[in-house]
Parts: structure tokens; sequence; C-alpha cells
């Protein structure tokens, strides 16, 4: 029945996917995380970090990845999680090969009419709600402990969060950089 | 030689070649498609790429599609989205295998308890970029606010905001045609 749940739900986050990568994050942070329960809060930026640092694009990565993780926590064996896996990557590419293919044939001179032009244009706003949600859905204990559980870990964490925004915001670091030196960090602060 | 094999094989190149996601590829697929091989022409490509931003799913996977329809309709679509997914699959695969077998031991565990706040970082990033792109003013403002707190306080789907924005914005520019 997981693959089934997988299929719908990925298909689902690849047909509602919008704002690249990052906005499909939210959607798959939700579907995965909140919805389904299918991985932990850290799990989930696990998967983010290491969907960043391997090649490909992240909403493939993380879709592979999350189907695999989702299997696997559910009690089955890996070969079994690899179906998981896959089964998440077709359905995630499936609703775009679907649209795509019908702009090609039918639609493409209705892209720039007025209709299509003010959808689109009252769904940018709402995509900077959805990443703002999916940033301030993984300020969990998961990802940054509690100063009642861990107070040194969650001083830590803050400040690696604050460094991390800055660096890649304001002082344009590599966001693949900036994952090796907070991993870096955690190695000397946390070990 | 094969045009379904060689485009396949184009978009696998490109998609083990780029790091960092989607954007990052538009140069090396640009390069390939457009300099090399010339299956699309320069403007065609901007076009494309305009489109692709627009439509939702993996952006790389979309112009993927575009190309290979172009060249060999259905079937070449799906030769060069399989080209641009199977890298990242496999690599992900294997690493989620092996990463199963080090995620308790203590040096890997500490690293990811230094990496997870800055990977939030990395998603709150683009959500300011996002924001200076989308033109916010004091008009539009309201609907990322509202939008991220009916998702966050509220645990409303993303899937229903991105519904009625995309309802909202096409009634808004009916009325105001």
């Amino acid at each position: 029945m997981i693959f089934f749940y997988l299929f719908i739900t990925f298909f689902e986050i690849g047909l509602f996917g919008f704002g690249g990568g990052y906005g499909m994050l939210s959607l798959i942070q939700h579907e995965t995380v909140e919805h389904w329960h299918w991985l932990s809060s850290a799990q989930f930026t696990d998967i983010v970090a290491i969907s960043q640092m391997t090649p490909g694009p992240i909403g493939i990565n993380s879709a592979t990845y999350c189907g695999y993780t989702a299997v696997k926590n559910a009690g089955f064996s890996m070969p079994m999680a690899v179906l998981g896996s896959a089964t998440a990557t077709f359905a995630l590419v499936l609703p775009s090969l679907i649209l795509m293919v019908l702009i090609c044939k039918l639609f493409m001179r209705y892209m720039h009419t007025h209709a299509v032009e003010s959808v689109f244009k009252g769904l940018r706003p709402a995509v900077v709600g959805l990443l703002a949600a999916a940033t301030l859905l993984l300020m969990t204990a998961d990802n940054f402990s509690t100063p009642k559980e861990n107070l040194w870990q969650f001083l830590i964490s803050c400040f690696l969060f604050i460094a991390a925004f800055v660096g890649v915001k304001f002082i344009k670091i590599n966001p693949i950089h900036m994952i090796l030196y907070c991993a870096v960090a955690g190695l000397v602060l946390f070990y | 030689m094969n045009i379904y094999w060689d485009s396949f094989k184009t978009f696998f190149k490109i998609g083990i070649f780029t790091l960092g996601g989607g954007y990052a590829m538009i140069p090396l697929i640009e390069e390939e498609v457009v300099n090399h091989h010339r299956w699309v022409s320069k403007e065609e490509m901007l076009d494309l790429i305009a489109i692709a931003q627009s439509c939702p799913g993996v952006f790389a996977i979309n112009i993927a599609i575009f190309i290979g329809y172009k060249l060999n309709k259905v079937r070449g679509a799906i030769a060069t989205a399989a080209g641009t997914a199977l890298p990242s699959f496999l690599i992900i695969l294997i690493i989620a295998m092996f990463f199963h077998q080090f995620e308790d031991n203590e040096v890997v565990a500490a690293m990811f308890k230094g990496i997870r706040p800055a990977v939030v970082a990395l998603i709150a990033v683009p959500t300011f970029n996002l924001a200076k792109r989308a033109e916010l003013n004091k008009f539009t403002l309201w609907i990322p606010i509202v939008s991220a707190l009916a998702i966050w306080l509220l645990g409303v789907s993303p899937i229903w905001i991105i519904i009625l924005a995309g309802i909202g914005g096409y009634i808004y520019g009916r009325i105001t045609a």
C-alpha cells in the first residue's frame, strides 16, 4: 500500500511543485514529514543536505532518497526500498512529461496570454510563503535541539544557522561549501 | 548514430556534471544542446527556459522533456527525461544504501548535527531571493505571510495554497483587464 501512496504523493508534488527545487522541497516536507510521517524532521533535513551536495536536480535527488527512506522506515527490505525510490522518482517526473508534451502539442501559443500570465502572477507571491513555511517547519528540536535538552547544541545550532544564512545570502559562499564548513564545525564542536 | 541514444547520453552527462541543482544546469545544457548538437537555436532555448521555469516540476527535467519532444516526440522526451534523472537516481541510491550504516556512527552524527541548522538556512535564503523577484509590494505582501502562517500553524497543505493562488491570480487578472 505504501507504494501506491508514494506514487500518488509524489505525482501531486510533481504536479503542484512550482518555484524550482526549493519550492518543491516545501511540498515534499509537508507531505512526507507532516502529513504521512514517513520521515522524521531530522531525516528530511539530512536528505536535503545530501541532495544539495550530490550532482543532479535537488527535486530528483530528494524524491529518490525520500522514497527509499520512507519504505525502509516502514520496515521493508532493501530491494523494496529501491522500488520505493524508483516509484517516487517516476511519479515525480510523470506530471512533467504529461504537461510538457501537452504544452508542446497544444498550448504553446497560450503560454503568453493574459489569463496564463495572471495565474503565474498569483502563484509567485504564494511560493514565497511556501518556502517561508518550510523554513519555519524545519526549526524543530530535531534539527536545533532545545535549551532544556542540550543548551550547548542549541546555541551552536542557532549560531550555525545565522552563520550559514549570512554566509550564503550576503557573502555569497557556495552552498555546498557552506554545508562542508558546518560539517567540520559539527565534528569539532559536538564530537 | 541513433538519435535516442545520443540525446539520452547528452542529458545523462548533464545530469552527472551539475552540482547545486536546476539553475546551475542552464549553462551546461546550453553548451551541449545549442552550441554542440544544435538541436535548438539560442532564441528557442530562451523561450524553453522561460516556459520550463513557470511550469511545475523539476526545472532540468522540464527542459530535457521539451528538447526530447522536439527531437523525437514522446519517445524522445522519455529518452531525455530518463537521461537527466538516471545519474541522480543511481548516485542517491548508492548513498542511501550505505548511509543507513553510518548514521549511528558518532563522527557522522556530529557532522550532521552541524549540517542541519545550515540546511534550514539554505532553505531560508531562497525565500528572500524569491520575495525580491516576486516584486512584493504593500498590496501583495499579505499573500506570502498568510500562506506561510496557514501552512505552519494550521497545517494547510501547500497544494491548496498553490491552487488558491492560481485561481486568485486568474480572477484578479479578469477583473483588472
